[in-house]
């Protein structure tokens, strides 16, 4: 299958008081159409970052330094903003963790949702509000022709994420970045998105990037996941292979202390320390003073190295009952 | 049996907006415009044991912090008895009354909204100590340097301010305040759910090893069902102002009795690296100013039968120690 998204060695700099901070350093991965696509990292490991330079919405004091981003073959890195725009919203599409912020909360949905289809394509008021009200229609919210004539404030949040999901999805685009969408939302709700997600992903093979924190939605839902820690990629691969036998000590990490039921009462395994500041990150692999696996050589920077079953990792001492790299 | 440290008996908290200038017009005019009530929390019964942790899920709006905030005395119950080791709170004179509230103090979600940004360390966690008169003045700066240290941090941390900590230091400096006052128990309302997985851990840790060192009782307030089922002895499901089930940790997770609790289970992503269809629970939770009559989850509910819309279930016994309130039990 062809890549539909292609990152290679992307690096996003703010420049600061303190100097250049790096956001995201040296990432890349690829999307394949119909794949689904876990990004997962804590707070300031830059994934949001990573999700929107791929939109090419990295605005000042951040910029790409190097690297590129290929979507259908395309390079984007460069592009000036109005080819941005004609893909924007038609081709690949974003939806943000607040949908509250991402509507206009003074225009009806149909308004904003009419807009958004005439920007791209030239058709009748008439035709796109059928489309508005099907696409609705599609993620589940029911009587859609009296809520589009809704305000988002009218809608519980749960909707609300629904209408930005519907209007992600109104061209048909081949690649959507959902940073974190569901984690404001109850497990109920969130339940109910993940399952609509799944279903219209499956239908029109469109590919998604889903940046979270949550380790568990990423079991259910991806394909493959993508782990950062401090602007880096530090592990990549199947998310079966990944989950159960993770060859990053971080990785292996972020999956002991998600607390379980299965190891009720006992102490949760726990990584000492916490996240290095983007602004004195420590020398060579920025995990070094929280890793139990550390020794000298980590004081260089550890590159990806590919391991078996299309995996990759960045650690001089991967977990080794996979066997060496490659 | 032991007196429990806390009980509750038929609470409720109902919150009212009263009608504005506008609307007390238009009733002198005819309308018929009513205040509107909702009822956060709605006959709840609830009793915790002396070195317990009581876990209560539910999803937002549910009245899970509300019902914390009665707990922790922070707000009077609308109607309903209030125990505190088996004496009724709201007939305790002044002197009772600060005693029975300084044994439960309360941990919130948002430690930056939770401490002054404007006050030192050393204020934020030694000032109430000084004012209860636990401590003399002069012993403050030790007092808090040991309570720092054992929550974890630097005892260099007090002459810092709140804005220059990590979330999961502040955490910490949330803790520490709240066991500055010896309390007996603690209620933790959504404590970690604002902090990163690996820094989650150490607070749940953290939790743990004081319970132990302090033999301190807890009412753990969260939705996240992971870490109650890591922590909790007891689980308190609330659904629209009411527990509908209640019950030790395994058995519940095991087996829940009540069809929400069993929904709210099975949609928890587990960490099991599988695709899976997600069941989805139909519609919403219905407005707490408009709840459903009879069961209030009927709406919801995959076996709902006619008798769910009319009467409104009684907690009953399902089990050893094991309450829910579901009509299909009497089946």
């Amino acid at each position: 299958m062809s890549a539909v998204l292609e990152v290679s060695d992307l690096a996003v700099t703010f420049g600061t008081r303190d100097g250049l901070l790096k956001a995201v350093d040296g990432v890349s991965f690829s999307v394949s159409r119909g794949e689904v696509l876990g990004l997962v990292g804590e707070s300031g490991s830059g994934k949001s970052i990573t999700g929107l330079a791929i939109m090419g919405l990295i605005d000042a004091p951040g910029r790409i330094a190097r690297g590129s981003v290929k979507f259908e073959g395309q390079e984007l890195i460069g592009k000036n903003e109005n080819t941005l725009r004609s893909l924007r919203g038609r081709r690949m599409a974003m939806i943000f963790q607040d949908p509250m912020s991402t509507l206009n909360p003074v225009l009806r949905i149909d308004t904003q949702m009419i807009e958004t289809i005439r920007a791209h394509e030239k058709v009748s008021e008439k035709a796109a509000r059928a489309r508005a009200r099907d696409a609705l229609a599609k993620v589940g919210i029911p009587s859609p022709d009296e809520r589009l004539l809704a305000y988002p404030h009218q809608f519980s949040g749960g909707m609300r994420q629904r209408v930005a999901i519907a209007i992600a999805l109104l061209h048909g685009p081949s690649l959507i970045i959902a940073d974190e969408p569901t984690t404001a939302l109850d497990v109920t709700i969130q339940a109910q998105i993940l399952s609509e997600v799944q279903t219209l992903a499956a239908e029109t093979g469109t590919a998604l990037v889903w940046i979270t924190h949550d380790l568990s939605v990423v079991a259910s839902l991806a394909d493959r996941v993508a782990v950062m820690y401090a602007g880096r990629l530090v592990e990549e691969g199947q998310v079966a292979d990944v989950l159960t036998q993770p060859l990053h000590p971080y990785t292996k990490g972020l999956i002991e202390s998600v607390p379980s039921r299965n190891r009720r009462g006992s102490p949760l395994a726990q990584i000492p320390g916490m996240t290095p500041s983007l602004a004195c990150l420590p020398e060579g692999c920025a995990f070094r003073p929280r890793c139990s696996r550390a020794t000298e050589i980590c004081l260089e920077a550890p590159g990806l190295t590919q391991h078996v079953g299309g995996r990759r990792v960045r650690c001089f001492h991967p977990s080794s009952n996979l066997g060496g790299g490659a | 049996m032991s007196t429990p440290i806390l009980s509750l008996a038929n609470v409720s908290k109902r919150f009212v907006k009263p009608l504005d200038a506008s609307e007390r017009i238009a009733n002198l005019l005819g309308a018929h415009r009513e205040p509107q009530i909702v009822r956060a929390v709605d006959r709840v019964d609830l009793t915790i044991m002396p070195g317990e942790v009581v876990g209560l899920v539910g999803e937002s709006g549910c009245g899970k912090s509300t019902l914390g905030r009665i707990v922790a005395g922070i707000q009077d119950p609308s109607e309903g008895v209030v125990a505190f080791k088996g004496q009724d709170i709201a007939r305790m004179n002044k002197a009772e009354r600060r005693q029975a509230n300084l044994a439960v103090q309360m941990v919130f979600q948002d430690p930056m909204g939770s401490l002054n940004p404007r006050m030192k360390v050393l204020d934020i966690v030694g000032e109430a100590p000084v004012v209860h008169g636990i401590i003399p003045t002069q012993q403050k700066e030790r007092y808090v340097s040991d309570l720092l240290g054992r929550v974890g941090l630097d005892a260099s941390a007090m002459r810092r301010y709140p804005h220059q900590f990590s979330g999961g230091q502040r955490a910490r400096i949330g803790i520490a305040r709240a066991l500055a006052v010896n309390p007996t128990m603690l209620v933790c309302d959504e404590a970690t759910a604002a902090l990163d997985v690996s820094i989650q851990a150490q607070i749940i840790n953290l939790f743990v090893e004081l319970r132990e060192e302090f033999g301190l009782t807890y009412l753990f307030v969260s939705h996240d069902l992971g870490v109650v089922a890591h922590v909790a002895d007891r689980v308190a499901v609330m659904y629209l102002g009411r527990i509908v089930e209640l019950g030790s940790t395994e058995a519940m997770f095991a087996s829940p009795n009540h069809p929400y609790t069993q929904a709210l289970l099975s949609e928890v992503p587990q960490l099991e690296p599988k695709k899976r269809k997600f069941s989805a629970l139909n519609s919403e939770i219905p407005s707490p100013l408009r709840p459903p009559p009879g069961c209030s989850f009927h709406t919801r509910c995959p076996h709902a039968f006619a008798r769910c819309e009319t009467d409104r279930p009684a907690m009953q016994e399902v089990g050893p120690g094991r309450l829910s309130a579901c009509h299909l039990n009497d089946r």
